[in-house]
């Protein structure tokens, strides 16, 4: 479904993402996993658009998407989250999940209709399954971390999106709350039939819920394999223990 | 979940302001109605400058070149063409709009500050031609004693005229504030690159919003002449644009009346402090920086905080 192929970032001097590969299948859960600083984060935004690569392809069902804008690039049916909570702090939670349905119902141009009478069962139908029903009606900016990062997830969903990319979902949480936002991905995976990439820098994380894992290491691509095999492979071992040398 | 936009309950005390804002000019000196009749018109200005700063979120820095051009048009179809006089009033705010279109294709590939320092050329670009080119708009002197259509030449029907149109573009402002195009409008100003990640073509739907916001400002500048019978340069220069967004802060600029508010208020202080001194503006500053340390959310948005307007608010565009 998604085909990452060789592809170059760089800023300045710095070579953010060098040489990544990546392949999703659809309705596959796929984990990238490496330490903090790899090119994990840069890895999506290249591949949602928000950065350009230097190099390389990123292919979404047969098409060559790494040109487009990030707003054509969401319309071809992959959704994010980001790593900091990336919401609209003024507006309700309600809101914020609804600015997302109307988008992907091609209704954000609609100039003379009650915002408030549309798009209201999808959007509540997606706060119930983040568990946001009862704060519908905060302010989002209000919101505790934790509910924020749900809210995060939620105006993803807001896009009925194929591919749906999560950058490091359980950021500074707790232990108990990783554990149910990890519950959370599974389920949405799949009860919506969602096809979902997304990334972790905590190993122990990922090894129970991803079916395919691929490791980065200083912007390369290490291995993309099923956990088993990446947690035998020697090569992951030295990127994580011995880490200077790339591998 | 609201029933419809606008409710019984809230329409009832506009009702009311309303109908004694029709029933006040045979009762107060005629000085007053012209007081009001210009505050009408300045807060439409404001308004329309609001849907971009406060709801919209841009810099819109030179948002009186577009009311200048609405002006202009209008007195210089009056005066210099034997077109019908209803061209020169449909024509004010098309032509206004146009140009908000030419100055915002530029602007909107600018972020912030640069967007505003961008129109703050182009806008002095309009003022400079309307300031030396004597032979077209009289440069400095502007263009006076525009003659107005019998119906509304007189203070009084210029007056209702004034408040039913700037009533009539302020429920159209407040449907487009309430509509989808409005929601997203405010997702857009809180949060302009998650608005790129859901889908939402940004630059696209911010232009939009300037070309609807200039087409209102341009009607402003139609009633501006109307109410006055004249236009001069100033209307397009670029401190007065200050002044308009100084209303939208003044007001509250995330709340919806809250510039009517500050159009008010500025209006007042220029009329009847200015009776005292010509240093009127050294008042204003004195109020912006009670106004910063204390209202941050402006008078209005002080308001409505005070009174719990909020909670009403936050259930109106929520689920309950």
């Amino acid at each position: 479904m998604l085909r990452v192929e060789e592809i170059h970032k760089s800023f300045d001097d710095f070579k953010a993402v060098n040489g990544a590969n990546l392949t999703v299948e659809k309705g596959g859960l796929v984990a990238v996993i490496g330490p903090n600083g790899s090119g994990k984060t840069t890895l999506f935004n290249l591949i949602t658009g928000q950065l350009k690569p230097d190099q390389g392809k990123v292919v979404f069902k047969d098409e060559d998407i790494s040109k487009l804008p990030p707003y054509k690039i969401c319309s071809r049916g992959i959704a994010r989250s980001f790593q900091i909570a990336n919401i609209f702090p003024r507006l309700t939670v309600f809101r914020n999940v609804q600015v997302s349905v109307l988008s992907q119902q091609g209704k954000s141009r609609k100039l003379f209709y009650p915002a408030g009478k549309l798009a209201v069962e999808e959007t509540n139908s997606i706060l119930e399954s983040v568990g946001l029903s009862d704060k519908a009606g905060n302010t989002a900016g209000s919101l505790a971390h934790g509910d924020q990062r749900a809210l995060e997830i939620a105006i993803a969903l807001g896009n009925e999106p194929e591919l749906l990319i999560l950058d490091e979902p359980t950021a500074g949480m707790s232990p108990e709350e990783t554990t149910a936002t990890m519950e959370l991905i599974k389920r949405l995976a799949d009860s919506r039939g969602l096809t979902i990439l997304f990334c972790e820098h905590d190993m122990e994380v990922v090894f129970n819920v991803a079916q395919s894992i691929m490791v980065m290491h200083q912007g390369l691509t290490v291995i993309q394999d099923k956990p088993d095999e990446v947690k035998n492979s020697s090569r992951v071992q030295e990127c994580y223990l011995g880490g200077a040398e790339p591998c | 979940m609201f029933r419809d936009i606008f409710n019984l309950k809230s329409v009832g005390p506009l009702v009311v302001i309303f109908i004694i804002l029709l029933v006040l000019p045979p009762i107060i000196p005629r000085f007053y109605t012209y007081i009001l009749a210009v505050i009408f018109v300045t807060a439409l200005l404001a308004m329309s400058c609001n849907m971009v700063v406060g709801h919209g979120g841009l810099f819109q820095f030179h948002h009186g070149a577009f009311y200048g051009v609405g002006a202009y048009t209008v007195a210089l179809m009056l005066t210099k063409t034997s077109l019908p006089l209803w061209t020169g009033f449909i024509a004010g705010p098309i032509i206004a709009a146009l140009t908000g279109l030419l100055i915002g294709a530029f602007c909107v590939r600018l972020t912030r500050l640069y967007f505003g320092m961008l129109q703050i050329s182009l806008g002095s670009l309009i003022w400079a031609i309307a300031f030396r080119w004597y032979s077209l708009t009289g440069g400095d002197d502007g263009i006076h004693g525009i003659p107005m259509p019998p119906i509304i030449s007189s203070q009084n029907s210029a007056y209702y005229f004034t408040l039913i149109i700037m009533v009539i573009c302020l429920i159209i402002l407040y449907l487009i504030f309430k509509s989808p195009f409005g929601a997203t409008l405010q997702a857009i100003r809180d949060n302009p690159e998650r608005c790129e990640a859901i889908g939402i073509n940004v630059k696209r739907h911010q232009l939009i919003a300037i070309v609807i916001a200039t087409f209102f400002a341009g009607i402003a500048g139609v009633l501006f002449v109307v109410v006055e019978s004249s236009v001069f340069p100033d209307l397009l220069f670029w401190v007065y644009s200050l002044e308009i967004f100084i209303m939208c802060l003044l007001g509250g600029w995330f709340t919806f009346a809250g510039p009517i508010l500050g159009a008010a208020i500025m209006i007042s202080l220029r009329t009847f402090v200015g009776i005292y001194t010509e240093y009127w503006t050294l008042i204003l500053g004195v109020v912006l920086i009670l106004l910063i340390f204390f209202l941050p959310e402006g008078v209005w948005g002080f308001i409505i905080e005070k009174f719990g307007r909020q909670t009403k608010e936050a259930v109106e565009g929520g689920s309950k």
